[in-house]
Order: C-alpha cells, then sequence, then structure tokens
C-alpha cells in the first residue's frame, strides 16, 4: 500500500478517507485535523495557557505532545484515581513524559477529594464505577484548573469516545445531554472553565498510530473497571458499522454537530449558582460532587461506639 | 510466526505466510480497531507476514469514558 501524499510505503490505512499515508505524512495530517478543530472552535490561542488532562493513555499524551510541538502553552493535569497498579502505571508514564519535555504536571488525589479512592467508591455507593469516576474527574478538572488559573480545560477525546457518547444518548434520548455534547463547552459561569477536545475530528485508531509513531510511551493495558463498560460495548456496535461502512462514525458524529445539535439546545437557560457546600457551580443548592462525597462519608465511617458499652 | 496479543498480554505461534488482513480474519479481529506492529513500524492489511516475523496486535479501544 502507496502513501496518498509521497507514493512511499504506508504505515496506516485510513479507510474511511479512502487514503493511506506514510509515517511522516500520516503526523503531517493528524497535525491537521486537530488543528483544524482548534481553529474551527475557537478552543484556545497560542498566548492562552492549557491545561491538558492526562491519563497516561494514547489520546491524552497523544493531545499533549501535539500542542507542546505546535507551540501551546501547557501544562498536564494527572488525577490519580487509586485504582491499584493502573494507577501507579499510568501516574508514573504521565510523570516521565513531562519530565521528558520539560512541563508541569499537576496532580490531583481523587481519594482526598472524595473521601476514597475510586474502588471504594464503587463499593460504599453501589453507584457504577465509570460514572463516578467520571464525574470526579470533570469535578476535579474544573477545580484544579481554576486553582491554577488555567481558563481552558483540554481532554483526549477522540471521534469513537464521541460518537460512542452520542450513540448512548440517543438510544436512551437523553436530551438534556444532546446539547452539551460539542467539541467546545463555553464558559458560562465565572466558576466554570473552558472545556475543549481537539481530537474529536480523529479515531482512535489515528490517536493511537499517532502515539506509536512518535514514539510516546503510554500505557496500553486497560483500566480494570473498563471491563464490560456499556460505552466500550457501543464501540463495538460502531465499529461493526464502521467495518461495512467505513466513515459511518463520522457521518454520524458530524451530522449530528452540524444538523441535529441546534435542535436540541434549550431555549430556556439554566440557573447556575454556587454549591453551599464547595462552592463549585451547579444547579441545585448542591453539586453532584459534594452529594458523592458525602454519601462515601456515610458509608465509610465507622459505626460509633455506644457510650457504656463494655468492650469485646 | 509469533503474534503478541494485548489485555492481557499473551503470545501465540502462526504458521506460514499470509497477509496481515487475513491474519486478522482467522483472529476475528476487525482491522480498524488494532494497530499492528513489526519491529519499529506499523504494517498495513496488505502486508505479507512469514514464519520469522513477530508481529504484535495492538488494540486501540479504550473505554470507561467520562
Amino acid at each position: 500500500m502507496k502513501c496518498r501524499k509521497c507514493g512511499g510505503s504506508a504505515a496506516l490505512e485510513l479507510r474511511r478517507h479512502n487514503a493511506a499515508f506514510c509515517s511522516p505524512h500520516f503526523i503531517e495530517f493528524f497535525r491537521k485535523q486537530a488543528a483544524e478543530a482548534i481553529h474551527k472552535h475557537r478552543m484556545f490561542t497560542r498566548d492562552e495557557p492549557v491545561l491538558v488532562a492526562v491519563s497516561g493513555g494514547k489520546d491524552s499524551l497523544g493531545l499533549w505532545d501535539l500542542l507542546i510541538e505546535d507551540g501551546y502553552r501547557t501544562a498536564g493535569l494527572y488525577l490519580d484515581l487509586g485504582i491499584f497498579e493502573y494507577s501507579q502505571e499510568s501516574r508514573a508514564k504521565c510523570e516521565a513524559f513531562a519530565a521528558a519535555r520539560g512541563q508541569t504536571l499537576h496532580v490531583e488525589q481523587v481519594a482526598e477529594a472524595i473521601g476514597a479512592p475510586i474502588p471504594e467508591v464503587q463499593k460504599a455507593t453501589r453507584r457504577p464505577t465509570c460514572s463516578a469516576c467520571g464525574l470526579s474527574k470533570r469535578y476535579l478538572m474544573n477545580r484544579a484548573a481554576l486553582e491554577h488559573g488555567y481558563a481552558v480545560v483540554a481532554t483526549g477525546h477522540n471521534l469513537d469516545d464521541e460518537a460512542a457518547t452520542l450513540f448512548s444518548s440517543v438510544l436512551h434520548w437523553q436530551t438534556d445531554a444532546l446539547p452539551r455534547q460539542s467539541p467546545a463547552l463555553a464558559s458560562t459561569h465565572p466558576k466554570l472553565v473552558r472545556r475543549v477536545k481537539p481530537l474529536y475530528r480523529l479515531s482512535e485508531l489515528e490517536t493511537a498510530a499517532y502515539a506509536f509513531l512518535r514514539g510516546i510511551d503510554y500505557i496500553v493495558e486497560e483500566c480494570p473497571f473498563s471491563k464490560g463498560a456499556t460505552s466500550l460495548a457501543h464501540k463495538e456496535v460502531l465499529n461493526r458499522l464502521e467495518e461495512v461502512s467505513p466513515g459511518a462514525k463520522h457521518n454520524f458524529l458530524f451530522g449530528f454537530l452540524e444538523k441535529a445539535r441546534p435542535a436540541f439546545e434549550r431555549v430556556e437557560h439554566v440557573l447556575l449558582q454556587e454549591c453551599a457546600s464547595c462552592g463549585q457551580v451547579t444547579t441545585g443548592e448542591l453539586c453532584a460532587f459534594c452529594k458523592l462525597a458525602d454519601q462515601v462519608k456515610r458509608r465509610l465511617r465507622p459505626p460509633a461506639t455506644v457510650p457504656g458499652a463494655a468492650a469485646p | 510466526m509469533k503474534v503478541i496479543l494485548r489485555n492481557p498480554r499473551r503470545e501465540i505461534e502462526v504458521a506460514g505466510k499470509r497477509r496481515v488482513k487475513e491474519l486478522l480474519r482467522e483472529m476475528d479481529v476487525l482491522p480498524g480497531t488494532v494497530l499492528v506492529i513489526r519491529g519499529d513500524e506499523l504494517i498495513t492489511g496488505d502486508t505479507v507476514v512469514g514464519d520469522d516475523d513477530v508481529v504484535e496486535v495492538r488494540p486501540v479501544m479504550s473505554g470507561g469514558v467520562a
């Protein structure tokens, strides 16, 4: 197979583009796609520091790499979820990446914020692990960005992630979630930072290829809690579709963003206020994170001893 | 050839020459869901691999998206 641009030996075939590229021309293609996303959605400028949320995986480290290479001012944010060896290894990958490139890496311990590591949160609340984890990550990303003075957080969500999220929302007709699905979410409150996804035009295959070809040492093993996750089942369905109809995922997501999303945007504005407990932005009196943390603390608190009871 | 698989990491032996896309089909793996790596290179579906090769089939799917 030959590279579309130079005729050299191809490293990757991109069926949805009916093209193949050699390593240098694939990297060029990848960076152009990310640059187009950043430009089209006015995600950030070169003068604006960007906090990149990194997990140690191919997407987030690939994103950080391309932003550094493209001359953006960046720092990383690693959220330590406390998931056994998986978290230790992924944190080590992020620290090594940052050190090799002379970049700042901020680290937040989820257990300190919520009262227990993610595996204990699941046991205490019986809430699905990915749900508690996702809620904690969104909350802590925003809080860390505010504390460290960043107006924008960039995440490594790719085309497959976005298509799977859309598929799930449509499958359950979650009309509240549909207008919030966007490559760039503007700040709608002084305490809410902008959230952007510069890789939303690039597939999971492409982000993995970029990380490999750039020599990025990322964590290949999956989070132990992702086994059986619904999001993976949705990705598998979409991958089957993509196999018989290249471009299906792209058309599904981009068709939604361009044609359908505006129809789901609310006419009335949601009233945002500050959480009575932590001061972060919420629509109710207490934010969802504080409610979760409170639930964890109550369930994990040792039973009170009865005054005067004899010791066993 | 030696084929390295992931999640969990394991190795299998496959005898005889074939194209990468045929190897993936035999293993019931969709081509768009894996990188195929030989040495320090990515190889495409039409590449012929044989007995002396070591090929890694690395999944690209990550989950539990927040």
